[in-house]
Protein backbone atom coordinates (compact mmCIF):
# COMPACT_ATOMS: atom_id res chain seq x y z
CA UNK A 1 0.00 0.00 0.00
CA UNK A 2 3.14 2.18 0.73
CA UNK A 3 3.87 2.20 -2.80
CA UNK A 4 0.68 3.31 -3.89
CA UNK A 5 0.89 6.60 -1.41
CA UNK A 6 4.30 7.04 -2.62
CA UNK A 7 2.93 7.26 -6.35
CA UNK A 8 -0.85 8.75 -5.76
CA UNK A 9 -0.26 11.55 -7.58
CA UNK A 10 0.73 9.53 -10.73
CA UNK A 11 -2.21 7.03 -10.43
CA UNK A 12 -4.69 9.64 -10.47
CA UNK A 13 -3.35 11.52 -13.36
CA UNK A 14 -3.44 8.23 -15.49
CA UNK A 15 -6.83 7.57 -14.12
CA UNK A 16 -7.93 11.00 -15.12
CA UNK A 17 -5.99 11.37 -18.66
CA UNK A 18 -7.34 8.92 -19.35
CA UNK A 19 -5.19 5.37 -19.93
CA UNK A 20 -7.14 2.55 -21.45
CA UNK A 21 -7.10 -0.59 -19.89
CA UNK A 22 -5.02 0.88 -16.89
CA UNK A 23 -3.87 -1.54 -14.55
CA UNK A 24 -2.34 -0.66 -10.84
CA UNK A 25 -0.82 -3.77 -8.46
CA UNK A 26 1.72 -4.36 -6.23
CA UNK A 27 4.25 -7.40 -5.93
CA UNK A 28 7.23 -8.15 -4.36
CA UNK A 29 7.92 -4.71 -3.41
CA UNK A 30 7.46 -3.15 -7.05
CA UNK A 31 4.32 -1.34 -8.52
CA UNK A 32 2.93 -2.38 -11.67
CA UNK A 33 0.96 0.93 -13.77
CA UNK A 34 -0.20 -1.05 -16.91
CA UNK A 35 -1.84 0.92 -19.98
CA UNK A 36 -2.05 2.45 -22.97
CA UNK A 37 -2.39 5.85 -24.08
CA UNK A 38 -1.34 8.32 -26.27
CA UNK A 39 2.63 9.97 -26.65
CA UNK A 40 1.76 12.64 -25.44
CA UNK A 41 0.17 10.93 -21.72
CA UNK A 42 2.65 8.93 -21.77
CA UNK A 43 5.25 11.67 -21.23
CA UNK A 44 3.50 13.57 -18.97
CA UNK A 45 2.95 10.47 -17.13
CA UNK A 46 7.16 9.43 -17.20
CA UNK A 47 7.70 13.03 -16.01
CA UNK A 48 5.96 12.80 -13.23
CA UNK A 49 7.52 9.69 -12.42
CA UNK A 50 10.61 10.89 -12.29
CA UNK A 51 9.93 13.92 -9.98
CA UNK A 52 8.46 11.47 -7.66
CA UNK A 53 11.36 9.30 -8.17
CA UNK A 54 13.93 11.36 -8.68
CA UNK A 55 16.40 9.58 -11.25
CA UNK A 56 13.63 6.58 -11.33
CA UNK A 57 16.72 5.30 -9.03
CA UNK A 58 14.32 3.02 -6.31
CA UNK A 59 13.55 0.67 -8.28
CA UNK A 60 9.99 0.14 -7.08
CA UNK A 61 7.69 1.10 -10.26
CA UNK A 62 7.27 -0.56 -13.49
CA UNK A 63 5.85 1.83 -15.34
CA UNK A 64 4.13 -0.05 -18.75
CA UNK A 65 2.54 2.81 -20.89
CA UNK A 66 1.94 1.54 -24.10
CA UNK A 67 1.07 4.61 -26.58
CA UNK A 68 2.08 2.42 -29.76
CA UNK A 69 -1.12 -0.22 -29.38
CA UNK A 70 -3.50 2.43 -30.71
CA UNK A 71 -1.49 3.36 -33.85
CA UNK A 72 -2.95 1.50 -37.28
CA UNK A 73 -1.41 0.59 -40.09
CA UNK A 74 -0.76 3.28 -42.74
CA UNK A 75 -0.26 5.21 -39.99
CA UNK A 76 2.46 8.09 -40.49
CA UNK A 77 5.00 8.26 -37.90
CA UNK A 78 8.15 10.84 -37.25
CA UNK A 79 11.32 9.47 -36.44
CA UNK A 80 12.03 10.66 -33.11
CA UNK A 81 15.75 9.55 -32.74
CA UNK A 82 18.05 12.00 -29.94
CA UNK A 83 20.69 12.57 -32.58
CA UNK A 84 21.30 9.91 -35.57
CA UNK A 85 19.22 8.55 -38.11
CA UNK A 86 17.48 5.36 -37.66
CA UNK A 87 18.32 2.43 -38.70
CA UNK A 88 16.00 0.39 -40.99
CA UNK A 89 16.94 -3.47 -40.34
CA UNK A 90 15.75 -6.86 -42.29
CA UNK A 91 14.32 -8.43 -39.26
CA UNK A 92 13.09 -7.55 -35.73
CA UNK A 93 16.32 -6.64 -33.24
CA UNK A 94 19.23 -5.14 -33.51
CA UNK A 95 21.14 -8.28 -34.64
CA UNK A 96 20.00 -8.41 -38.00
CA UNK A 97 21.61 -6.10 -40.64
CA UNK A 98 20.79 -2.63 -41.36
CA UNK A 99 19.40 -2.25 -44.53
CA UNK A 100 18.63 1.49 -44.53
CA UNK A 101 18.28 4.36 -42.88
CA UNK A 102 15.46 7.32 -41.59
CA UNK A 103 16.97 10.84 -41.25
CA UNK A 104 15.79 12.59 -38.14
CA UNK A 105 12.57 13.76 -37.76
CA UNK A 106 11.73 12.32 -41.62
CA UNK A 107 8.55 10.99 -41.30
CA UNK A 108 8.05 7.74 -42.46
CA UNK A 109 4.84 5.19 -42.82
CA UNK A 110 3.95 2.21 -40.69
CA UNK A 111 3.50 -0.74 -42.69
CA UNK A 112 2.64 -3.90 -40.01
CA UNK A 113 3.43 -4.41 -36.22
CA UNK A 114 5.77 -7.27 -35.44
CA UNK A 115 5.63 -6.26 -31.89
CA UNK A 116 5.62 -3.57 -29.67
CA UNK A 117 9.20 -3.00 -29.88
CA UNK A 118 9.73 -3.78 -33.88
CA UNK A 119 7.71 -2.30 -36.69
CA UNK A 120 7.75 -2.78 -40.53
CA UNK A 121 8.20 1.12 -41.99
CA UNK A 122 8.14 2.54 -45.81
CA UNK A 123 9.72 6.03 -45.78
CA UNK A 124 8.80 8.21 -48.89
CA UNK A 125 12.25 7.14 -50.74
CA UNK A 126 10.76 3.45 -50.88
CA UNK A 127 13.01 1.92 -48.32
CA UNK A 128 11.61 -0.35 -46.37
CA UNK A 129 12.25 -2.38 -42.98
CA UNK A 130 12.58 -3.01 -39.50
CA UNK A 131 12.61 -0.25 -36.84
CA UNK A 132 12.89 0.07 -33.37
CA UNK A 133 9.45 1.68 -31.77
CA UNK A 134 11.18 3.81 -29.22
CA UNK A 135 12.14 6.24 -32.07
CA UNK A 136 9.18 6.25 -33.83
CA UNK A 137 6.45 8.68 -32.57
CA UNK A 138 2.73 9.19 -34.92
CA UNK A 139 2.20 12.24 -35.96
CA UNK A 140 -0.66 13.52 -34.25
CA UNK B 1 -7.14 -102.82 -50.51
CA UNK B 2 -6.56 -102.68 -46.50
CA UNK B 3 -3.20 -101.85 -46.60
CA UNK B 4 -3.78 -98.76 -48.61
CA UNK B 5 -6.57 -98.12 -46.44
CA UNK B 6 -4.61 -97.89 -43.31
CA UNK B 7 -2.35 -95.66 -45.17
CA UNK B 8 -5.01 -93.52 -46.28
CA UNK B 9 -6.73 -93.11 -42.79
CA UNK B 10 -2.65 -92.01 -41.87
CA UNK B 11 -2.97 -89.58 -43.81
CA UNK B 12 -6.04 -87.89 -43.31
CA UNK B 13 -4.86 -88.45 -39.56
CA UNK B 14 -1.76 -86.56 -40.06
CA UNK B 15 -3.66 -83.98 -42.01
CA UNK B 16 -6.09 -83.11 -39.37
CA UNK B 17 -3.10 -83.17 -36.78
CA UNK B 18 -1.57 -80.24 -38.60
CA UNK B 19 -4.15 -78.82 -39.92
CA UNK B 20 -5.03 -78.44 -36.11
CA UNK B 21 -1.67 -77.81 -34.38
CA UNK B 22 -1.33 -74.50 -37.59
CA UNK B 23 -4.25 -73.46 -36.58
CA UNK B 24 -3.66 -73.31 -32.86
CA UNK B 25 -0.52 -71.53 -33.55
CA UNK B 26 -2.16 -69.18 -35.62
CA UNK B 27 -4.59 -68.38 -32.93
CA UNK B 28 -1.74 -68.30 -30.39
CA UNK B 29 -0.03 -65.28 -32.04
CA UNK B 30 -3.23 -63.76 -32.17
CA UNK B 31 -3.49 -64.48 -28.47
CA UNK B 32 -0.49 -63.12 -27.36
CA UNK B 33 -0.36 -60.57 -29.34
CA UNK B 34 -3.69 -59.05 -27.76
CA UNK B 35 -2.42 -60.02 -24.09
CA UNK B 36 0.72 -57.58 -25.19
CA UNK B 37 -1.16 -54.81 -26.39
CA UNK B 38 -3.11 -55.51 -23.03
CA UNK B 39 -0.52 -54.65 -21.05
CA UNK B 40 1.21 -51.87 -23.09
CA UNK B 41 -1.60 -50.09 -23.45
CA UNK B 42 -2.70 -50.29 -19.54
CA UNK B 43 0.67 -47.79 -18.96
CA UNK B 44 1.25 -44.73 -20.33
CA UNK B 45 4.88 -45.07 -21.35
CA UNK B 46 4.55 -47.77 -23.39
CA UNK B 47 1.07 -46.92 -25.08
CA UNK B 48 2.83 -46.01 -28.32
CA UNK B 49 4.54 -49.34 -28.79
CA UNK B 50 3.55 -51.38 -32.02
CA UNK B 51 3.61 -54.90 -31.30
CA UNK B 52 3.57 -57.62 -34.30
CA UNK B 53 3.44 -61.62 -33.16
CA UNK B 54 4.47 -64.28 -35.66
CA UNK B 55 5.21 -67.75 -34.23
CA UNK B 56 5.85 -66.69 -30.70
CA UNK B 57 8.89 -64.17 -32.23
CA UNK B 58 7.42 -60.43 -31.25
CA UNK B 59 8.49 -57.51 -32.48
CA UNK B 60 8.55 -54.28 -31.29
CA UNK B 61 8.14 -51.18 -33.21
CA UNK B 62 7.22 -47.85 -32.46
CA UNK B 63 9.23 -44.36 -30.77
CA UNK B 64 10.01 -44.54 -27.07
CA UNK B 65 10.60 -42.00 -25.05
CA UNK B 66 13.92 -42.93 -23.70
CA UNK B 67 16.20 -45.60 -23.28
CA UNK B 68 14.56 -46.57 -20.01
CA UNK B 69 11.42 -47.10 -21.92
CA UNK B 70 12.82 -49.45 -24.56
CA UNK B 71 13.50 -51.56 -22.08
CA UNK B 72 10.76 -51.68 -19.81
CA UNK B 73 8.55 -52.06 -22.64
CA UNK B 74 10.58 -55.53 -23.57
CA UNK B 75 10.77 -56.88 -19.71
CA UNK B 76 6.87 -56.53 -19.37
CA UNK B 77 6.51 -58.35 -22.65
CA UNK B 78 9.11 -61.06 -21.66
CA UNK B 79 6.65 -61.82 -19.09
CA UNK B 80 3.62 -62.68 -20.92
CA UNK B 81 3.16 -66.52 -21.84
CA UNK B 82 4.04 -67.66 -24.99
CA UNK B 83 6.28 -65.29 -25.78
CA UNK B 84 9.35 -67.29 -27.26
CA UNK B 85 11.68 -64.22 -28.25
CA UNK B 86 11.42 -60.58 -28.85
CA UNK B 87 12.58 -58.80 -31.28
CA UNK B 88 12.83 -55.04 -30.10
CA UNK B 89 12.90 -52.25 -32.82
CA UNK B 90 12.02 -49.66 -31.12
CA UNK B 91 13.69 -46.30 -31.20
CA UNK B 92 14.35 -43.68 -28.84
CA UNK B 93 13.04 -40.09 -29.31
CA UNK B 94 15.57 -37.64 -29.33
CA UNK B 95 15.67 -35.90 -26.34
CA UNK B 96 13.49 -32.50 -25.74
CA UNK B 97 15.92 -29.23 -25.90
CA UNK B 98 14.36 -27.18 -23.96
CA UNK B 99 14.07 -23.20 -25.05
CA UNK B 100 13.18 -20.59 -23.15
CA UNK B 101 11.68 -18.59 -25.67
CA UNK B 102 10.89 -16.07 -23.00
CA UNK B 103 14.36 -15.65 -21.82
CA UNK B 104 15.91 -15.27 -24.93
CA UNK B 105 13.45 -12.90 -26.36
CA UNK B 106 13.55 -10.47 -23.37
CA UNK B 107 17.54 -11.01 -23.42
CA UNK B 108 17.54 -9.53 -26.77
CA UNK B 109 14.68 -6.98 -25.91
CA UNK B 110 17.05 -5.72 -23.59
CA UNK B 111 20.14 -5.70 -25.25
CA UNK B 112 17.51 -3.81 -28.01
CA UNK B 113 16.66 -1.20 -25.74
CA UNK B 114 19.81 0.10 -24.58
CA UNK B 115 22.07 -0.50 -27.57
CA UNK B 116 22.11 3.14 -28.10
CA UNK B 117 23.28 3.92 -24.48
CA UNK B 118 26.47 1.64 -24.67
CA UNK B 119 28.24 2.96 -21.58
CA UNK B 120 25.34 1.00 -20.23
CA UNK B 121 25.68 -2.74 -18.84
CA UNK B 122 22.94 -5.01 -18.12
CA UNK B 123 22.72 -8.37 -15.96
CA UNK B 124 19.33 -10.35 -15.94
CA UNK B 125 18.40 -12.39 -13.21
CA UNK B 126 15.30 -14.66 -13.10
CA UNK B 127 13.66 -11.54 -14.65
CA UNK B 128 15.26 -8.77 -12.82
CA UNK B 129 17.40 -6.16 -14.43
CA UNK B 130 20.48 -4.53 -12.94
CA UNK B 131 21.84 -1.80 -14.55
CA UNK B 132 25.61 -0.20 -13.95
CA UNK B 133 27.76 1.38 -15.91
CA UNK B 134 26.76 5.42 -16.63
CA UNK B 135 24.33 7.36 -18.39
CA UNK B 136 23.80 10.94 -18.92
CA UNK B 137 21.01 11.79 -17.31
CA UNK B 138 18.96 13.80 -20.40
CA UNK B 139 19.13 9.77 -21.93
CA UNK B 140 17.99 8.47 -18.43
CA UNK B 141 14.10 8.82 -19.36
CA UNK B 142 13.98 7.11 -22.23
CA UNK B 143 16.36 4.58 -21.80
CA UNK B 144 14.01 3.56 -18.43
CA UNK B 145 10.49 4.06 -20.87
CA UNK B 146 12.36 1.24 -23.42
CA UNK B 147 13.16 -1.06 -20.28
CA UNK B 148 9.82 -0.39 -18.35
CA UNK B 149 8.07 -1.44 -21.77
CA UNK B 150 9.72 -4.87 -21.37
CA UNK B 151 6.91 -5.91 -18.64
CA UNK B 152 5.21 -6.95 -21.44
CA UNK B 153 7.82 -9.90 -21.95
CA UNK B 154 8.45 -10.96 -18.52
CA UNK B 155 10.77 -8.15 -16.92
CA UNK B 156 9.62 -7.69 -13.17
CA UNK B 157 11.86 -5.42 -11.77
CA UNK B 158 14.89 -2.72 -13.04
CA UNK B 159 17.52 -2.07 -10.20
CA UNK B 160 19.35 1.01 -10.98
CA UNK B 161 21.38 1.88 -8.18
CA UNK B 162 24.46 0.65 -9.58
CA UNK B 163 24.22 3.20 -12.78
CA UNK B 164 26.02 6.60 -12.53
CA UNK B 165 23.84 9.37 -13.78
CA UNK B 166 26.20 12.24 -14.98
Amino acid sequence: MALQDKYKELIDAATAAPVVNLQVREQDGVLYIDGESSGAVKQQLWDMYGKLDPDYAAGDLMLNINSVAGISEGAKLKVTTNKTNLNIRSGPGTDNSIVGKAARHEVVTLVRKENDQWWWIKTDDGEEGYSFTQYLTPVE
Amino acid sequence: MKRSLKLSLVLVASLLVLGITSCKKKLKDADIQSAIEKVLTADADMKGTMVTVKDGVVTLSGVCKDEACKTKCEEAVKKIEGVSSIVNNCTVAPPEVVVPPVADALGQAIADAVKDFPSVKTQLTDGVLTLTGEIEKASLQKLMMGLNALKSMGLKKIESNGLTRK
